[in-house]
């Protein structure tokens, strides 16, 4: 099937874009928690605008708008920035950013008070205990709510196909502008997002079940048996 | 739970020996394990806090009796800077923490990385146990001495083993916390604190969200650790753990100590009406 070769570039979007987008995320969510008036004020800027703008005029605006700013086009990025594949990474990377931040907020926000204390007493540092602590509770609170953005913006890279890349929906558009067969394509390219998504899905749900252990229904010997084995 | 686990030495907990020889340890010559001066709090324009002093001799074991609201809590939590004083100086085990004035007209700790080390050997107990929920009983016991201490890996294993099994719930120790009754959660808290070998142990109200069955087992850990001269300060509502347990009792009242003296001499003979007042709507 010729919309086979669309899957990687589908991919390798959707992954570069979460992989850097959950920085931004965790950053605007630690800046929104902070009690920093300044930092406050800029992330909830950048979580209201990419909310309440499309992501395709973001996406145009990323894309044509760079090169109309002299100062990016004579920058060493310009060679990045002026690629559609580029463009529409950062694009698909601050709007998840935007989405997952309030994901992750809410994360932060369930992390017991009472567990921080116990480790305050302890002597951790504000370090330790964001790394030993807050962030483990907070990722596993924020798990699937998480998993479920990535599948958004897995579907949402179809709209680079907008700015000429070749990704699944951009390879049907070519293929049904050649052969007119508008419903067995887009039939094929909705598959397999189906299929990817699943599959997605699937491992969201596995990665929950071995970080929610600790909340899961028992049976302590089989529970016990198995660390000891370990 | 079997009270040979209890009966058995602790590790090689050097200094323990030592204190463990004289229960009455408040006598004359002893160290200062905690010095709380002048300690002030306010929560707004609320004054919960009065003015504050307390000098627990190492070994000394405190509880510290008050109705609610009267500044239990606050009073433990300033000890650790849980809680920033208004004003005052806690002094642990020697060392005064340093602080300087802060943004809201509190105190803060002037050195992080120091108040950090003396937390280290302030053990606290909570009302609500505050195990971390994603880890085992096991690595909620290692966590800090790994962690914090930077002790060996193996030696805390072997340790946090030797503690679960003195307060009995070594078989628990793969368990996650959300699986465990309230007293074993108190009960693994305990073992946590004492995995850091902290110089004083705090306590708020360490029975009174348990099952009253399930108040018995935590009570009889904590006798073990009075009975090996371990320095405690302890919020409570027990007043068996008051009488027969500590060998100091102070009775807090709307941010002033009201009494403060030997149980016997407190509970016997207190000139105090606030303090009769509060005794006679105990349960027990
Ligand atoms: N974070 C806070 N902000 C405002 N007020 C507080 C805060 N913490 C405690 N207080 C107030 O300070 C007073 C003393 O509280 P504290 O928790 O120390 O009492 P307590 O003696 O421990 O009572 P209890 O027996 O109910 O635990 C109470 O009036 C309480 O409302
Ligand atoms: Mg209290």
């Amino acid at each position: 099937m010729r919309l086979l070769p669309g899957i990687p570039m589908t991919l390798q979007l959707a992954f570069i874009a979460s992989a850097f987008g959950v920085f931004f995320a965790l950053a605007a969510a630690l800046m929104q928690l902070s009690g920093n008036v300044v930092l406050r004020s800029i992330a909830d800027f950048y979580v209201f605008c990419i909310r309440g703008t499309p992501l395709l005029i973001q996406i145009f605006l990323i894309y044509y708008g760079m090169g109309q700013f002299d100062f990016i086009r004579h920058s060493f990025m310009w060679p990045i920035l002026r690629e559609p594949y580029w463009c529409a990474i950062f694009a698909l990377m601050f709007n998840t950013g935007a989405y997952g931040s309030q994901i992750v907020r809410g994360g932060l926000l369930s992390v017991p008070r009472g567990q921080v204390e116990a480790a305050r007493s302890c002597g951790m540092s504000q370090v330790l205990i964001y790394r030993r602590i807050i962030l483990p509770l907070a990722i596993r609170q924020a798990l699937p709510a998480y998993g479920n953005e990535v599948i958004l913006l897995l579907k949402a890279t179809s709209l680079a196909s907008i700015i000429t890349l070749m990704e699944i929906t951009g390879l049907a558009a070519k293929m049904i502008s050649e052969t007119y067969r508008v419903v067995e394509v887009f039939l094929v390219a909705g598959s397999l997002y189906l299929l990817i998504n699943f599959i997605l899905s699937r491992g969201v749900a596995v990665l929950e079940k071995r970080l929610m252990r600790h909340t899961a229904a028992e049976r302590p010997s089989s529970r016990v048996a198995a660390r000891g084995a370990a | 739970m079997s009270s040979s686990a209890l009966a058995q030495p602790v590790l090689q907990d050097p200094d323990l020996a030592l204190a463990a020889s004289s229960a009455d340890a408040q006598l004359s010559g002893q160290k200062t394990a905690i010095s709380i001066r002048n300690l002030h709090k306010n929560f707004g324009d609320v004054e919960v806090l009065k003015g504050i002093d307390i000098d627990v001799a190492e070994g000394q074991v405190v509880s510290i009796l008050g109705s609610s609201g009267s500044g239990k809590s606050t009073l433990l939590r300033c000890v650790n800077f849980l809680e920033s004083p208004t004003m005052g100086e806690i002094t642990i085990a020697g060392e005064t923490v340093r602080t300087r004035p802060g943004k809201n007209g509190d105190l803060e700790a002037a050195d992080i990385g120091q108040l950090n080390r003396l937390r280290s050997n302030v053990g606290m107990v909570f009302q609500s146990f505050n195990l971390w929920s994603h880890k085992t009983v096991l690595e909620n016991v290692m966590e800090a001495p790994v962690y914090v201490q930077k002790r060996p890996v193996a030696e805390c294993h072997d340790e946090a083993c030797a503690y679960l099994e003195k307060v009995g719930i070594y078989d628990k120790r793969f368990s996650y916390p959300s699986r465990l009754s309230g007293g074993q959660q108190q009960r693994a808290a305990i073992a946590r604190s004492l995995a850091m070998h902290p110089k004083v142990m705090l306590f708020d109200e360490p029975t009174s969200a348990l099952d009253p069955e399930l108040v018995g087992e935590v009570l009889r850990v904590m006798r073990a650790l009075a009975d090996e001269g371990r320095t405690m300060l302890v919020v409570t509502h027990e007043m068996g753990f008051a009488r027969e347990v500590s060998n100091r009792v102070i009775f807090l009242e709307q941010g002033w100590i009201e009494e403060d003296g030997a149980p016997e001499t407190v509970f016997g003979a207190s000139r105090s009406a606030r303090f009769r007042q509060f005794i006679a709507a105990q349960p027990h």
